[in-house]
């Protein structure tokens, strides 16, 4: 991605500030408590410690919770004149519908809350974001900011 | 934009999955009930879903009408206005006992268990409850009581009853409470003794412990249910429950007599054998004809299969790590009652004022399903026995709780047979208690005392 932050103070756009990506402020929410439930999943897939599988299923239903904020944001910055990412935005959300199943797989009674369904979707989950979000944490383009997605 | 081409199909094909497994979950309606009814239930293969289906009652009144009973039986309300009911026992003076009581608040382990608790309230069953017993009493024998007073109030969750003697136990949610009772004292106000405690809080999924003395007054036998669906709150949480216990009167010691009974609701005495049989709650969520419900002889030391396995060998896939020493030995049940139908009062009868065909045989109480398609129990069934084993298919002998519209104007929870052989009902959801009797035969024989 570009830095548009490092051209000169004087030669900033006056609208820059409004031009920044809202839903960029929480996009890392989903990704975190989605990423922490994978390593719950392993380590209830490992010990069959009810804590940890609760764990599970409360990060990412929470993780859900902060998605529902970023899909928020992310329109918002639509209208704001950002175009979309979109192999970024896809795979995003793609991983969010992918954590919309496994909240409820996690919401089963028992051992097969997790194994192996849930700790699979988990992986899979995980290494999706890894893989959108590694170029950085954003949805969308900056109008005329033409990173490649 | 060549990249888009490629993920679109692709989203496009999950949200397809996400909403065909969704329907698969909604559409997935339960056979025959009748084909779960007696020694050999057919059991399909588990299903696991995404989204369990969740199929509520919504409660309306009563008003006038009241439950439907067969040709040469009648049916009339005991008492209404009464706050929950959920056991009814009957005292050697012919007073009836109502218990009116529920559940202690629900922990929020998971996500899951806001949904439940909006799921209890639609249904009518997070009503408030008096946490107090009711007595009863009909002096001119004319089947409607004239006296009703407070009995004991400010109990825990009180389920089940015994009186041996002039000692009156109660079953609290977490411990059995001992009072002196007098013959035909209307209330007693002398502070109870602890006779010993009972698992109870802080999660107390299965809330109800059912009661019985046995004949000779020297033990008490508890039925106290497991602390969840399937283990799901760890096995630790499990300590002494899904189990039947033996208490003995004088010192408050216990045994497990049984375990593996998931929810045993209710025990009573076979007549003609002597031998304990209870009904018992099955678990939930692998399918809308899983796993019956059951009534069972209880044996000393067996174990039925609760969390590992149900109807003897049929492994639980929800439960690890698994137990084969246990599960070798885990005792078939006697009589299915088919899916769901939640049996949580059991009587056996007398054999007096109810017609011949009721002579011999087990009432079950059904409060009626929540997660099945269509709707299951929601009445009172009558199981024939003979020779002390059930000897037939479960005939229906109270219905009319769920209306056309499956509506619920009540649901049946405890039962108890009166001094004159009719059958009681507490209704938590019309909360009243009804009385079923002979068509024709004057409503109570004997006044009370």
């Amino acid at each position: 991605m570009n830095k548009p932050e490092s051209t000169g103070l004087a030669n900033r756009p006056r609208a820059s500030a409004l031009r920044r990506p809202i839903h960029q402020i929480l996009v890392p929410f989903p990704v975190a408590y989605f990423a922490a439930a994978f390593a719950t999943d392993l380590a209830y897939w490992r010990t069959a410690e009810v804590m940890w599988y609760r764990f599970s299923v409360w990060l990412i239903a929470g993780g859900l919770v902060m998605a529902a904020f970023v899909a928020l944001a992310a329109v918002v910055d639509l209208f704001r004149n950002q175009r979309p990412a979109w192999i970024r935005a896809l795979a995003y959300a793609a991983a969010v519908v992918l954590s919309i199943l496994n909240v409820l797989v996690h919401s089963r009674d028992g051992y097969t809350a997790v194994v192996p369904t849930g700790l699979t979707l988990s992986g899979v989950v995980f290494v999706v974001l890894l893989f959108a979000m590694s170029p950085g944490w954003t949805l969308t383009h900056r109008y005329r900011i033409g990173a490649k997605a | 934009m060549t990249e888009v081409k490629t993920s679109l199909p692709r989203v496009a094909a999950i949200m397809a999955a996400v909403a065909g497994l969704g329907l698969a979950g909604c559409n997935d309606t339960g056979g025959d009930p009748k084909l779960q009814i007696g020694a050999n239930p057919v059991l399909p293969p588990v299903h696991q879903y995404l989204l369990p289906p969740i199929r509520i009652a919504t409660p309306v009144r009563w008003g006038s009408e009241t439950p439907k009973v067969p040709q040469g039986l009648q049916v009339h309300a005991l008492a209404t206005g009464l706050q929950h009911p959920r056991s009814v026992y009957v005292l050697p003076n012919g007073d009836v006992l109502v218990v009116e009581s529920n559940g202690p608040k629900a922990p929020i382990f998971r996500p899951k268990d806001l949904v439940t608790g909006v799921v209890e309230t639609l249904a009518g069953a997070k009503a408030k409850d008096a946490n107090r017993i009711t007595l009863l009493r009909d002096t001119n024998g004319d089947g409607i009581p004239d006296v009703r007073s407070v009995f004991l109030d400010h109990l825990n969750s009180p389920f089940g009853v015994a009186l041996v003697g002039h000692d009156l136990y109660i079953a609290n949610t977490d411990a059995i409470m001992r009072y002196p009772y007098q013959d035909g004292q209307t209330s007693i106000t002398t502070k109870g003794t602890k006779l010993t405690d009972l698992p109870g809080g802080p999660i107390d999924h299965h809330w109800t412990k059912s009661l019985l003395a046995s004949p000779d007054g020297s033990k008490l036998y508890v039925g106290v249910g497991s602390n969840s669906n399937i283990a799901e709150n760890g096995l630790q949480a499990e300590y002494e429950r899904a189990a039947i216990w033996e208490v003995d009167r004088a010192t408050g010691a216990h045994r497990i007599f049984a375990s593996g009974t998931r929810n045993p609701t209710g025990l009573q005495w076979e007549p003609t054998t002597g031998k304990l049989w209870a009904i018992a709650n099955e678990r939930d969520e692998i399918g809308p004809d899983l796993v019956p419900d059951y009534l069972t002889s209880v044996q000393d030391g067996g174990f039925y299969g609760w969390p590992y396995s149900y109807y003897g060998q049929h492994l639980d896939p929800r439960v690890q790590p698994q137990r084969p020493d246990l599960v070798a030995k885990a005792i078939v049940p006697d009589y299915a009652l088919s899916s769901h139908v939640a049996p949580l009062g059991f009587a056996m009868s007398s054999g007096h004022n109810l017609p011949a065909n009721y002579q011999s045989g087990a009432f079950v109480g059904e409060h009626g399903s929540w997660d099945r398609t269509p709707l299951n129990g929601y009445k009172v069934v009558f199981v024939p026995f003979r020779d002390g084993k059930p000897s037939g298919p479960a005939q229906d002998v109270v219905t009319g709780f769920l209306d056309a519209n499956n509506h619920t104007h009540g649901r049946p929870v405890g039962l108890a047979v009166d001094r004159s052989g009719a059958l009681l009902i507490a209704d938590d959801v019309g909360n009243a208690v009804w009385r079923v009797s002979s068509a024709g035969v004057s409503a109570t024989p004997k006044p009370a005392s």
